[in-house]
């Protein structure tokens, strides 16, 4: 106990004060210094941030990674075992080696995962702010064209439209943007309507805010949270759909290395060298449910409901 | 009620016709004259004018997708490129076979969904709610066609216990519970199984822990309701919801089960469809696809009636 009575608290409600005086550097703290401070604290997040930055590291510096060529295979190094000398991770149904491959491959799966989410997150935010800020007959129109793309099961979609068009990488990745784009109309919408009824905004536009002004300044910095949030939790399905098409033989083409493609070409080994045959797959599985713990972790330290 | 039930049922007419439309449009996006997928790319130059004529794809698109409505309104899907038999004959049995399959993985996915989500949300934070929330988390993210490859390579290469591939000698047309024929289906099923059971388990956590949370729940228990009564009122007030997440999943199952079914060979839409893209037969690809979306937007109508007639709180005017 101090004897400096003179600046000890005497009663409840200076104690109180008291509290919060010392409580207040950290509430004065900003919303993303907040959210940085919970994401630290949380060991999942970190440790799915920590791999997918590796793999993309991996990924990004392929060339000077692979200890082998991605295309050149050898028909007398056909399918070895997990752990043959020289080739760590074995090697493919023409002699390619795996390790490489899957370095190489982890680029095209991850591209073709990632740009059609962040396309639609782009193009379905515009549309769904749009409607719901303008409401009425512009909403009406652009929420019965997505009702209508709701109708169609995702995977089915996405098959259907690159089926028509024919294989190849941008066809995949024109089907599942527009996959992806209803979606995110929808929550695009349904939190612009929420924001929209609130009374800074009224605020904004009884003061005079023209339309464009009040949607940059006032709604977007509290719609883009949300919608980004659920446009990350699409980057898993994105991920599997993407080398789901490949494995349908709708996305990349044979030789070019891919996850999904390489699957599927190993799909005959699966009587040689089974733990060769399913490594591809065990890439896109950590790479998906990382992405997934991470979208997770950062809605949780963003606080978004929903 | 009945209002609505009328409004609703109306609503999806529009859906529907849209639906057809963007099947419609499914052949003329496809690069090439969309006359390909009627007559052979070989056919002589004046039988395709011919066919042009008939099939009436020298007229302007409104109109041809009039002609096409029609004819799709009466059953006739086409003519498959590869085979020369009618769509339909195909897609009856295959539809048969997918929709067998999706039924016995929902049947598996909601059960093992409904049970760990359930725990999970009476028992938040326990180590039982972290092992459910896991295991939905990996059900969501696994690329489940990889899944049957590891399933296939543990218990049908390494095991032998199941077969890998097919759907057993008689197939949906010839179907019987028999081990013979139930063995075929233990694979795909369980492997198609995964992705409900993640999603069912997350919505029926949320649910559920949102319930027990209210004060009803704490009233039932402060009045010395056993366990079981009070286990009872939950379930009541998280079937409504629970049971239109599932419906839904259903239908995805139908949708999604292409990569499983052409993981193991078993002969529905699924595989249907990848044969159809292999050999660009888009006839077989437009039929199916208008088949399994218009029982998505059937099945879709269905949940909804089904919410609003179970749950008494949805005043739907």
């Amino acid at each position: 106990m101090s004897m400096t009575t003179t600046t000890a608290p005497q009663t409840a409600a200076e104690a109180e004060l008291a509290v919060q005086a010392r409580q207040a550097p950290v509430r004065s703290q900003g919303y993303w210094a907040g959210v940085w401070k919970r994401l630290r604290r949380d060991p999942v997040t970190v440790a799915c941030a920590l791999i997918l930055l590796l793999m993309f590291l991996a990924i990004v510096f392929a060339p000077l990674l692979a200890p082998h060529d991605p295309y050149q295979g050898s028909m007398l190094r056909r399918l070895r075992a997990i752990g043959t000398p020289g080739y760590l991770l074995g090697t493919d149904e023409l002699g390619r080696d795996m390790l490489t491959r899957l370095l190489y491959g982890g680029r095209l799966s991850w591209f073709m995962g990632i740009v059609p989410v962040a396309i639609a997150f782009v193009v379905g935010t515009v549309l769904g702010v749009l409607a719901g800020y303008a409401g009425g007959k512009v909403n009406m129109a652009i929420m019965r064209v997505t009702d209508v793309f709701y109708a169609f099961p995702s995977v089915l979609l996405a098959v259907a439209i690159s089926g028509a068009l024919g294989a190849g990488i941008l066809n995949a990745i024109l089907a599942l943007t527009l996959v992806f784009i209803p979606p995110i109309i929808r929550v695009a919408e349904s939190v612009t309507t929420g924001v929209r009824s609130l009374d800074f905004v009224d605020a904004a536009r009884a003061s005079g805010a023209g339309a464009f002004t009040v949607v940059r300044v006032h709604v977007l910095g509290n719609v883009l949270g949300p919608i980004f949030i659920y446009a990350t939790s699409l980057i898993s399905v994105s991920m599997i759909l993407a080398s789901g098409l490949s494995f349908l033989g709708l996305g990349t083409k044979p030789p070019e290395p891919e996850w999904g493609l390489m699957l599927n070409t190993l799909r005959t080994a699966i009587y040689v060298q089974p733990w060769v045959a399913v490594l591809p797959g065990a890439c896109i599985f950590v790479t998906s449910i990382c992405f997934n713990l991470l979208s997770d972790g950062l809605r949780q330290a963003m606080d978004v409901k929903g | 009620m009945i209002r609505y039930l009328i409004r609703r049922i109306l609503y999806a007419v529009p859906i529907a016709l849209a639906v057809g439309f963007v099947c419609f449009m499914l052949v003329q996006i496809a690069p090439g004259d969309p006359i390909n997928a009627i007559v052979p790319p070989d056919a002589p130059g004046d039988v395709v004018e011919q066919v042009r004529r008939e099939y009436g794809l020298d007229k302007p698109l409104p109109v041809q997708f009039g002609i096409w409505l029609m004819k799709v309104a009466q059953g006739d899907l086409g003519r498959s490129l590869a085979t020369g038999r009618t769509v339909w004959s195909d897609l009856s049995t295959a539809i048969g076979n997918t929709l067998l399959l999706a039924a016995v993985a929902a049947l598996l996915g909601f059960a093992l969904g409904c049970i760990l989500g359930g725990l999970a949300g009476t028992f938040r934070g326990s180590l039982l709610d972290r092992v459910a929330v896991g295991t939905a988390v990996a059900g969501v993210s696994v690329p489940h066609y990889w899944l049957g490859m590891v399933l296939v390579v543990i218990f049908s290469v390494q095991l032998n216990w199941l077969p890998a591939m097919g759907a057993g000698p008689g197939g949906s047309a010839d179907w019987s519970w028999d081990w013979e024929q139930v063995k075929h289906l233990i694979l795909p099923a369980v492997t198609l199984s995964v992705i409900p059971m993640g999603i069912v388990t997350r919505t029926v956590r949320g649910i559920v822990a949102e319930i027990m949370n209210q004060e009803f729940v704490v009233a039932l228990r402060g009045k010395g309701l056993t366990r079981r009564g009070v286990f009872l009122h939950v379930v009541k007030n998280a079937a409504p919801n629970a049971l239109a997440v599932m419906g839904l999943q259903l239908g995805y199952l139908m949708g999604g089960s292409i990569l499983v079914e052409t993981v193991f060979s078993w002969p529905g839409t699924g595989l249907l469809l990848n044969n159809a893209i292999f050999q660009r037969d888009l006839p077989v690809l437009q039929g199916t696809i208008l088949v399994l979306a218009m029982f998505f937007v059937a099945l879709n109508l269905v949940v909804d009636l089904m919410q609003t007639a179970l749950d008494p709180r949805i005043r739907r005017a």
